[in-house]
Formats: C-alpha cells, structure tokens, sequence
C-alpha cells in the first residue's frame, strides 16, 4: 500500500478546470517531484490533495483512508502536510509564533519542546531571529520558517510547492540540502519545483503536468535522459 | 477646569462603550471578512439577562457572570445557526444575513417580551459619584473606563498568549494557511464570535446601567456607532477599532460639551462629518485597513 494515492483527479475554479487528470502515487521513504510549466495546474493539484480545494472527481488515499473531501485541518492530523507556494508565513506574527501555531497538533502530545530543539538544530537561523516578525526575514530565511513551521506538525508526508520560486541560487543550495536531510528523518517528501535538474538530482522519481494532466512519469534518471523533457525543461542546459 | 476633567471622564467612558463594541465587530471582521450588525443584539440580549435575572430574583454576584455568559453564548449560536451555513458565500451574502438575523431578533423581543422598555432598576452606588479633591466623578463612568482597560488587556494577554489567541491572529492574515496547522476553521471562527459576544456583553451592561432600561431596539445605534469607529480605526485593525472607539466618544462629549443650544440637534450629523472630514484623508482609516486572505 502505498503512502500517497491520487486517482484521476480534476478540479476547477468555477468554469476554468485547471486540473483534469491527475494520477500520482508516493512510497514511504522516496523524494517524488511534479515538474510542469507555469500553469499546469501543479499547485491546484497539491492543494485538492490537502483539502484546500474541493476535488471534482478522482480520489485522494492517504495511508490506506480515503481522504478525499476531508477538510485540510482533519488531514493535517492524519500526517499530510503542506508547505504552500510563496510560503504564507504569518508575517506580523513572531517567528517563534509561527512555529507554535505550526505545533497546533502536537500540543496534546506534549513533545513541542523537543520539536522546538530539533526544529533549531535544522534551521539555526531561525533560532537567532526568535523574537523578531516573520515579515522582517529575508526570502530564504522565510521559506525555512515555512517549512520549519510545517514540520511542527509532525508530518510523515510533506508535500513542497516551489520552495526554491525566487531565492538566490546560494539559498537554493541550502533548501535543497535540507530537502535531503527531510528525506534521512524519514520524512516523504511530494516536492512541486521548476528548478528541474535539482529536482530531479534529488528525487527517485517525477511527474511531469501539463493542461492539468500528468503527461510523463518515470525515475528521475529516465525523465533526465527522456527527449520530451530535455527539451521542454532542460533546453540547452 | 473641574468641567473638563469631568467631560474627558465622559468621553473615555463613553468611548470605552464603543471601543469594546468596535473590538467585537473587529475580531470576527478580521476573520471572517464580515461586519456583524446583529452585534447589537448582543447588547440587547444582554440587557434582559439583567432584567429576567432581577425579576427572578438571581443573587445579585451572579447577575453579572450570568449575563456575560449569555452574551457569549449568544453570538456563538448566531455563528453556529445563521454564519456557519453560508460559510464561503461572500461577504455580501453574511453581510445581508446579519441584517437579517438583527431583524428577526428585534422582532422577537418586541414580541415575546415586549415592545417597550422594560425597567432596570441600578443600585445606588452605581448612579453616585465620589469626590477626588475638586473633581467629582460618576461612578459608572470610572467602572466603564476600567472595564473597557480590563477587557483590552485580557484580550490583548489572550491573543498574544494563548494558543487560541496566536490562531485567530494567524487566520486574521491568512486562514487557509492556518487550516494548514492543523487548527480548525470551525474551531477558530467560533472562538472571534464568541470573545465579540463577551465584549458586547460588559458594553451591554455598562449601556445598561446608564440608561437603567431595555427595549428591543436599543442595540441598535450603538452598534452603528461601534461601526463608525471600527471603520475610522481601520477596518478589520484591533488596535484602531479601540482608538476609533474613544475617537468617536471623544468627538461626541467634545461636541456635545462645545456647541451653542441651537446647534445641538445636529451634533450627531456634525460628528459623522467629521469622521467623513478624517476619512477623505486617510481611507483606510487612523491605523490602517487589515488585508487578508480569507477562508
Ligand atoms: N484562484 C484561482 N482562480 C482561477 N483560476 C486559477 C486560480 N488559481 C489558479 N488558477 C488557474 O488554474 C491553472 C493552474 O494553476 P496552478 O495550479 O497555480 O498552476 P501551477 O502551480 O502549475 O503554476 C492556471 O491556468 C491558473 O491560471
Ligand atoms: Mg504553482
């Protein structure tokens, strides 16, 4: 049984159907990226798998349940989370508030203070801008609040829209390190990029959509060696 | 002099009335994106809490937690039976509804209880005033500044402390991104109406206590004024709503205190002038509208 199932699935805003057909699956353990141009309808998809958006048809499988139509905050607790495009931190919020609010569901548990430290030695910076607003930090340094703040929660599967979307090339390095370091903590990671060679140094396999449609799959290896893809993503690289 | 101390005490305590009334429409505007107008019922709800608790003869200490209990759980029901069905219907669509359930409540007070109002008799203490070397100061007017400070800094240590508090700020930015938490929308947007309920609630008694009656439409101006002042603070801006709160209060002693005789009936249209006056300079209001992503 697989970690991630999506079947078939379409979405729409209104009358505009941004996704059509979208099927994917996510093993325990692997790194699975989804390329696609802008538009293709790569957000939308990671949002109905939330529970974001409301999916039209197809079904969302989650660790065996069917999780289609749940609301986002009932599949946050089941251990799917999502760190969305352009981050969203909560900007006049601290950055430790930030990273509280991220715990929401562990609290009960009682294990934030370890989270809190482990969350500190991932990301130092973050332990030094403590205090300060989460709208003060620098792009890279929100991204990894961003995904810090996602991690609170404990989550067995990450789902990662565009972490690298208009961050230095030095700072892409480093989130693309820290994609690495999730992947030892046993996090599986569904990871959104247009960065298409890290992404695909990175991952085992890939996706790639386009007009909301999964139009290629295969292991990264293949999709790097694949015609379609050197000449849509890769160009002259 | 002693007459100016003694207006700046009326109008921080009558600001102190709209400010925490504006605070209540500003914690679910912020995160629902929606102006509740049956926030005055609230008041008036409050108000017969006071009234049926006092003909049945509740023991005075308990009149009070009673009546903020009700007011809570007041607006939590509206949230629960008249918001959360249209929940993702626009803004307009809660807007006409809260016009609506402010109708049908004022309707079933006029009905069920009655038309006109209905007596609240105040103790003595509180209609008295104490004497602070030449100042006399009401009573009344001193506990409705020092519940309107009481209930910002419960609110202020709730939103900056507790876990609750971080998450109605966060949805106030972003709500989807706080679904994203974990936390739950529902949960939440309970949590504004009620702590608005709680604020409407210690306005409602402090209302009550100087008019010393209730009537079914008595929520009414109120709620307008707390309106006006949520939108000079900036809308959907707690710390404006608060400031507009005593802005307006301040206005509206100054005039009231400042104009000839014959001018006075139109105090009322001279101080929305004046918020209009402060508006064309700054449209987002004092402080500055709040922008968000809602749910
Ligand atoms: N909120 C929205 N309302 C209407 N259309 C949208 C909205 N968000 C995205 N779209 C449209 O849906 C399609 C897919 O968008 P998106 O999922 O954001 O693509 P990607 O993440 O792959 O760049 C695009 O055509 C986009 O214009
Ligand atoms: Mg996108």
């Amino acid at each position: 049984m697989s970690l991630l199932e999506v079947d078939g699935l379409a979405v729409s805003y209104g009358p505009i159907k941004a996704v059509r057909d979208v099927s994917l699956v996510v093993e325990a353990g692997e790194i699975v990226t989804v390329l696609g141009a802008n538009g293709a309808g790569k957000s939308t998809s990671l949002q109905a798998i939330i529970g974001l958006l409301p999916a039209q048809q197809g079904r969302v499988r989650f660790d065996g349940h069917d999780v289609t139509g749940e609301s986002p905050e009932r599949i946050v607790r089941r251990g799917m989370t999502l760190t969305p495009e352009g981050r969203r931190i909560f900007a006049p919020l601290t950055v430790e508030e930030n990273l509280r609010i991220g715990a929401a569901t562990q609290v009960r548990r009682g294990n934030t203070a370890e989270l809190w430290d482990q969350m500190m030695e991932l990301f130092p910076i973050l332990a030094s801008r403590r205090r300060q607003l989460a709208g003060t930090l620098s792009g890279g340094e929100q991204q990894q609040l961003a995904i810090a703040r996602s991690l609170m929660s404990r989550p067995r599967l990450l789902l990662l829209d565009e972490p690298s979307l208009g961050l230095a090339p030095i700072v892409v390095e480093l989130i693309f390190d820290l994609i690495g370091r999730l992947r030892d903590l046993g996090i599986t990671i569904l990871l959104v990029e247009q960065n298409v060679h890290q992404a695909l140094d990175i991952a085992d396999r890939g996706y790639v959509v386009s007009g909301g449609t999964v139009v290629l799959e295969g292991t990264a290896e293949a999709l790097k060696a694949s015609a379609d893809v050197q000449k849509a993503y890769l160009g002259q690289a | 002099m002693e007459i100016f101390v003694q207006q700046c005490v009326n109008a921080l305590s009558l600001g102190g009335t709209y400010a925490l009334l504006a605070l209540g429409l500003a914690v679910v505007f912020s995160v629902l994106g929606m102006i509740n107008f049956a926030h005055g019922e609230i008041l008036t709800i409050t108000g017969y809490t006071v009234f049926f608790s006092l003909m049945l003869a509740v023991p005075a200490v308990l009149i009070i937690p009673l009546a903020l209990i009700v007011a809570m759980l007041a607006a939590a029901a509206m949230e629960r039976v008249a918001f959360r069905p249209l929940r993702g219907a626009g803004p307009t669509s809660l807007l006409i509804t809260s016009f609506a359930v402010s109708g049908i409540l004022q309707v079933l007070f006029q009905n069920l209880i009655s038309a006109r109002p209905r007596p609240v008799p105040i103790p003595d203490f509180l209609t008295g005033a104490f004497t602070v070397g030449p100042f006399h100061i009401g009573v009344i007017q001193s506990l409705s500044i020092l519940a309107t400070l009481a209930m910002v800094g419960l609110l202020t240590l709730f939103l900056k402390r507790t876990l609750l508090g971080m998450a109605i700020r966060a949805a106030a930015v972003d709500f989807p991104t706080t679904r994203l938490m974990g936390i739950r929308a529902n949960r939440v947007i309970l949590a504004a109406f009620a702590i608005s309920g709680l604020l409407a609630g210690v306005s409602g008694l402090l209302w009550i206590a100087q008019r010393g009656s209730v009537d079914p439409l008595m929520g009414f101006l109120p709620v307008l004024k707390a309106f006006i002042a949520a939108i000079l603070g900036g809308i959907g801006n707690l710390t404006g709503a608060v400031i507009g709160g005593f802005f307006l209060g301040a206005i509206e002693i100054g005039l009231q205190a400042a104009l000839p005789e014959p001018v006075q009936p139109f105090r009322d249209a001279i101080a929305l002038t004046l918020v209009v006056v402060v508006l064309l300079y700054r449209p987002q209001g004092l402080f500055g509208a709040v922008h968000s992503v809602r749910p």
